[in-house]
């Protein structure tokens, strides 16, 4: 079964759209410098509509990760288990990724990883991910 | 934080239906059959109803599900909505109740929730719809389901405090053994901290213990205003009210170890005039052992990282120092969506009026309930007196 697909709208459009040229964008406020990871119209802090795309550097910091036996669907089901994670990214915000790779059940809190684009679907539709930097 | 006067309201009808696997109950039925045996508790009739709020259910999703049920019920209200706020949509309702008799709207405000989640769907698709909270495009393409979330927050959690599997399991094994007292609870079997270790893994660091059950059922509670309680059978009085708001999507959350029970809880105790030490009983949402735990903490009732250290020491049970969840919580009592959240709110007033039978607090004359909705997103504290 094929895992899910994001559907971009207005908001978050630029986000995907940067994925699949395998980059990882945050939307700034130039009006305060927040940085904020959920895209938006508006600032979530000063509520500005002063918003650019800027690149973040591929790198990360474990927050929490949880390996998951039991997925929400049929198609998870068919991919546990799955480290699911949230990641600080460079660019100062914080993602929901999986982490793939080798040894991705060993990851820690605090550890650094790589972000990276995984193909999904038929149309390898790029999903960011976070892998394990190995030495 | 500005000075806000005691509340006024009073709780006057409380029930709850049978608890567990009920082949043949419908989600109306469950609403219909908690209304009837709150009117009587209270000694109301449905003509005396004049404000109805509802939740939500998952096996009958609707855009209105106060309109169905009042023409289910056949009540004619002059004031009607539903509420939504997951977990902690029970509280909300009743601080939403509480506003509507205070102001002057309504005099009797019926608050009643239920669903057949267990035996109305399979149990799959109650996992996959719980895991909508999820961000439909941040979250849920990462197989984010609501105990991976949780499992994220307990992660973090035993990071920060290094504390072993038993202090979580505790929390299991003190519910359980509240359940066994109470003849509805839908688990009753003893449970050992072996057992809940032992479980499989759902989402580490959480296992199948850890998380609480599916239950059909229903409960409905009744607020009145002060005068208009007055002839009712037995009043319990809302004291104290608060929410506190930080964030759906865990993604988003401020932090991954403090949450907004902090401020609601303290908006309900400094409106109530008193301290968390001086409440006798807590009915708080637990929807896994790590909701509880963080939960207890950062409200202060315990210091962080102590929780479950208290849990295996018996402060939490019956007898301790804080008996929590005397009923057996979600985790062993009954979890039927927005009525799971009213369950806890069904028990203070029971502890509270002194008929909680076996499970009676002595003395128990302050309660605080709490709901949380989503990843520890949505939060409503009560605190709850006698008459
Ligand atoms: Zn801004």
């Amino acid at each position: 079964m094929t895992l899910p697909l994001p559907s971009p709208n207005a908001d978050s459009r630029p986000y995907w759209d940067a994925a699949q040229q395998g980059r990882l964008v945050v939307q700034h406020c130039a009006t305060c410098g927040t940085v904020q990871a959920v895209p938006r119209g508006c600032c979530g802090n000063c509520q500005s509509p002063a918003l650019e795309w800027r690149d973040s550097a591929l790198r990360g910091t474990v927050a929490s990760f949880s390996v998951v036996h039991r997925g929400p669907t049929a198609a998870f089901r068919d991919s546990t288990p799955y480290v699911l994670a949230l990641i600080d990214v460079a660019g100062g915000v914080r993602l929901m990724l999986n982490i793939i790779g080798p040894g991705r059940e060993e990851v820690q809190i605090g550890e650094e990883v790589e972000i990276t684009f995984e193909p999904r679907g038929e149309a390898g539709f790029q999903m960011p991910q976070a892998r394990r930097i190995t030495a | 934080m500005t000075t806000r006067k005691q509340h006024t309201a009073r709780i006057t009808g409380v029930a709850d239906t049978a608890m567990g696997e009920l082949p043949g109950s419908t989600a109306m039925g469950l609403h219909a059959e908690a209304t009837t045996a709150a009117l009587k508790d209270a000694g109301l009739t449905a003509a005396d109803i004049d404000g109805v709020l509802c939740g939500y259910s998952m096996t009958m999703p609707h855009l209105m599900l106060s309109s169905v049920f009042c023409e289910y019920y056949r009540l004619r209200p002059s004031f009607n909505t539903a509420i939504q706020a997951g977990g902690a949509t029970a509280c909300i309702m009743l601080a939403n109740a509480v506003a509507l008799v205070e102001s002057g709207a309504c005099r009797h405000v019926l608050c009643v929730t239920g669903d057949n989640r267990l035996t109305g769907m399979t149990r799959d698709g109650a996992v996959a719809a719980l895991a909508s909270v999820g961000h439909p495009e941040f979250e849920q393409p990462y197989g984010m389901s609501v105990p991976a979330a949780y499992a994220l927050v307990a992660q973090a959690y035993l990071h920060e405090y290094g504390i072993g599997r038993d202090e979580l399991s505790a929390i299991s094994v003190a519910a359980r053994a509240h359940a066994a007292l109470h003849p509805k609870a839908y688990k009753r079997d003893p449970l050992s901290l072996a057992e809940v270790a032992n479980s499989r893994v759902i989402a580490s660091p959480l296992r199948l213990l850890d998380c609480c059950l599916i239950s059909d059922g229903g409960a409905a509670v009744i607020v009145s205003a002060a005068d208009a309680a007055r002839d009712t059978r037995k009043p319990v009085r809302v004291l104290g009210s608060g929410q506190g708001h930080t964030h759906e999507h865990i993604m988003a959350a401020p932090s991954l170890t403090d949450f907004g029970c902090k401020t609601s809880s303290a908006m309900a105790f400094a409106q109530a005039g008193v301290t968390a030490a001086e409440i006798d009983v807590a009915e708080i949402y637990d929807s896994f052992t790590i909701t509880l735990l963080t939960e207890l903490e950062s409200i202060g009732f315990f210091e962080k990282g102590e929780a479950g250290k208290a849990a295996l020491a018996g402060d939490i049970s019956l007898g301790g120092r804080l008996p929590v969840n005397t009923h057996g919580g979600l985790m062993s009592y009954g979890h039927s969506g927005a009525a799971g959240g009213a369950f806890h709110i069904v028990e203070a007033a029971h502890q509270l009026r002194g008929e909680a039978d076996a499970r009676q607090v002595a003395g128990a004359g302050l309660a605080f309930v709490h709901g949380d909705g989503g990843i520890l997103s949505a939060h409503c504290s009560l605190v709850l007196g006698q008459e």
